[in-house]
């Protein structure tokens, strides 16, 4: 795989002061970070705390009420909606927890993952299908299930496909949230080593909202914790889980090492 | 009540009015589906009301009016709607393609070239080119509205991928003047090539769904496909069996209960007049034969 040619010497994506409300409700609040090109960055946090929330801000599905998102120097905030859809459909990308989300269940595993090809003007059935048959073998999905729909396959291996129409194009920023959730426990193990190896192969970014701290560990390079929507620590993930700072974060750590 | 309570052409002014405004917005952006106020009319849906109200706005009395159904001008639909408006506006009417200066047509185009000054009127069930695979109207007039067709060729892989070759015969996805995605309403891709350039005024009436569209004179039109799947009209391998046309639009028929089978125009305007002509097919009666 080649590496984009992003200078590494600048953040992918700036966020600055970003808040989003749901009337008096906060969804999030003054969240400030850097991501750098090829980094791994985790939201963890309870169920409530606003990762979601974050999360679709970041990649452009809600508006945000206040701050700043630059991604690779441009204001995706206030970019035209047509931009911002080009950025969503090339450049990045979006895993569901729910594949039903993420997938078209009405269309062949190959037209699902030669959509985004399709999107951006492949006009080659031939090509479009090799490279659907190649991303399939790179999820682990045997090549002749190529024109089966979503339907008849697993959970794990719908998730897999999710993530094989998401990357097909090479995106340089993937965000995923709770992509092992909902899944058993061996699956969960397996589709997590099958994305680390493709983050690396392909220097992805990724930000991932996991509420699970050993998904955190294995795949997240920095940590954030988030409380009520505001984030209370971040740091290098084996610094947080290791030795929290915040009460919050030892006792979601603690918990943890209880289970 | 009599006809004489009635309006030329049965709608009100205002309607007209509204309508042509409509007709017009579609006439400057070929391809955009316009939206109207669709009005009840006389029939139901099914029977191409959307076609009605755009032939309705567009007569005027000096005009000669042709309709047709799956290519015959003698169907209970065909008839019916010339019936209304002989009644309601008090036009000629005409079989021949050529002598007609308003045609609303239902599944075809005529095989006889249309020229300037004519207008052709289409009946449209489902005016949206991307509802097959995004039922969400929001979501439809985004992808219009930002040029996102990806999921159009989506459509045509899964057809390929499940038949071996575009499997689509009718409705047959074109892009407009590089622009707009367009449902040419359930005409069979045969038509598409007929659909551009053409000199005549092309409107497109969805009633139902309260959509209106147009093909201005020598637009440019172009069927979607595959660098290695090229569009292909496909014309049944044979000529016909009652004129002898080796380019037409064929219906096939069953003759009778053994199976016998006999391939005819679906243009009947086209084959008779070829009759009348002189011309000749495998079936045609013996002794008339040139
Ligand atoms: N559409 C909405 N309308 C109103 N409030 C909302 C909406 N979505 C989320 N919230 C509220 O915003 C806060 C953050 O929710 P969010 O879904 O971002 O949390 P989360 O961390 O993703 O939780 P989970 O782990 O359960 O998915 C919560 O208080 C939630 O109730
Ligand atoms: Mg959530
Ligand atoms: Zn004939």
């Amino acid at each position: 795989m080649t590496m984009h040619d992003v200078s590494l010497d600048q953040p992918l994506f700036r966020v600055d002061g970003l808040t989003k409300r749901y009337g008096q409700r906060i969804g999030c609040a003054d969240v400030i970070f850097d991501l750098w090109p090829g980094e791994v960055l985790g939201i963890v946090g309870e169920s409530g705390s606003g990762k979601s929330t974050l999360l679709g801000c970041l990649a452009g599905h809600m508006q945000a009420d206040e701050g700043k998102i630059l991604y690779r120097g441009r204001n995706t905030l206030t970019m035209p909606e047509p931009e911002r859809r080009v950025l969503s459909r090339t450049e990045w990308a979006f895993v569901h927890q729910n594949p039903r989300d993420g997938l078209r269940m009405g269309v062949s595993a190959g037209g699902n993952v030669g959509e985004r090809l399709m999107a951006i003007g492949a006009r080659n059935y031939g090509e479009i299908r090799e490279t659907a048959t190649d991303w399939l073998g790179r999820v682990e999905i045997a090549g002749e299930r190529i024109d089966d729909r979503p339907r008849q396959f697993s959970g794990g291996m719908q998730q897999r496909l999710q993530i094989a129409r998401n990357l097909v194009t090479s995106p340089r920023l993937v965000f995923m949230d709770e992509p092992t959730g909902g899944l058993d426990v061996s699956v969960q193990a397996r589709l997590l080593d099958l994305l680390r190896g493709l983050v690396r192969d392909m220097g992805l970014s990724v930000i991932i909202v996991t509420h699970d701290l050993a998904v955190a560990r294995l795949l997240a390079d920095r940590l954030m914790v988030m409380k009520d929507g505001h984030v209370i620590e971040q740091g290098l993930t084996d610094q947080v889980l290791d030795d929290p700072q915040a009460a919050y974060t030892q006792l979601l750590v603690s918990s943890v090492l209880q289970v | 009540m009599t006809d004489q309570a009635y309006n030329f052409a049965y709608l009100d002014e205002a309607t007209k009015r509204m309508i042509r405004r409509a007709l017009l917005k579609g006439l400057a952006i070929p391809g955009y589906q316009v939206p109207f106020a669709s009005r009840e009319m006389p029939m139901p849906y099914g029977w191409g009301t959307g076609g009605v109200q755009v032939t309705a706005a567009c007569l005027t009395p000096d005009d000669t009016l042709k309709v047709i159904d799956q290519g015959a001008d003698d169907t209970t639909n065909a008839v019916s709607i010339r019936k209304f408006f002989e009644r309601t506006a008090q036009v000629q009417t005409s079989e021949t393609t050529a002598k007609a200066t308003v045609i609303q047509t239902r599944h075809r185009i005529p095989e006889v070239a249309l020229t300037e000054g004519q207008i052709l009127v289409y009946q449209v069930p489902i005016p949206e080119p991307l509802r097959f695979l995004e039922p969400r109207e929001s979501e439809t007039r985004r992808m219009h509205a930002l040029e996102e067709y990806g999921l159009m060729h989506v459509k045509l892989y899964e057809d390929i991928a499940r038949h071996g070759a575009i499997a689509t015969s009718y409705a047959y996805p074109v892009k407009v003047e590089g622009r707009y995605v367009m449902d040419p309403s359930p005409i069979p891709k045969f038509d598409n090539p007929k659909l551009g350039s053409n000199a005549a005024i092309q409107l497109f009436g969805a009633g139902r769904e309260q959509r209106i569209y147009a093909l201005p004179p020598y637009t440019d039109v172009v069927s979607l496909d595959f660098e290695d799947h090229p569009f292909d009209p496909s014309k049944a391998d044979h000529a016909c069996d009652l004129c002898g046309s080796e380019v037409s639009y064929l219906d096939e028929l069953i003759t009778d209960d053994k199976g016998s089978r006999m391939f005819v125009c679906s243009d009947t305007s086209y084959c008779t007049a070829r009759q009348d002509e002189g011309h000749t097919g495998r079936l045609s009666p013996e002794g008339v034969a040139a």
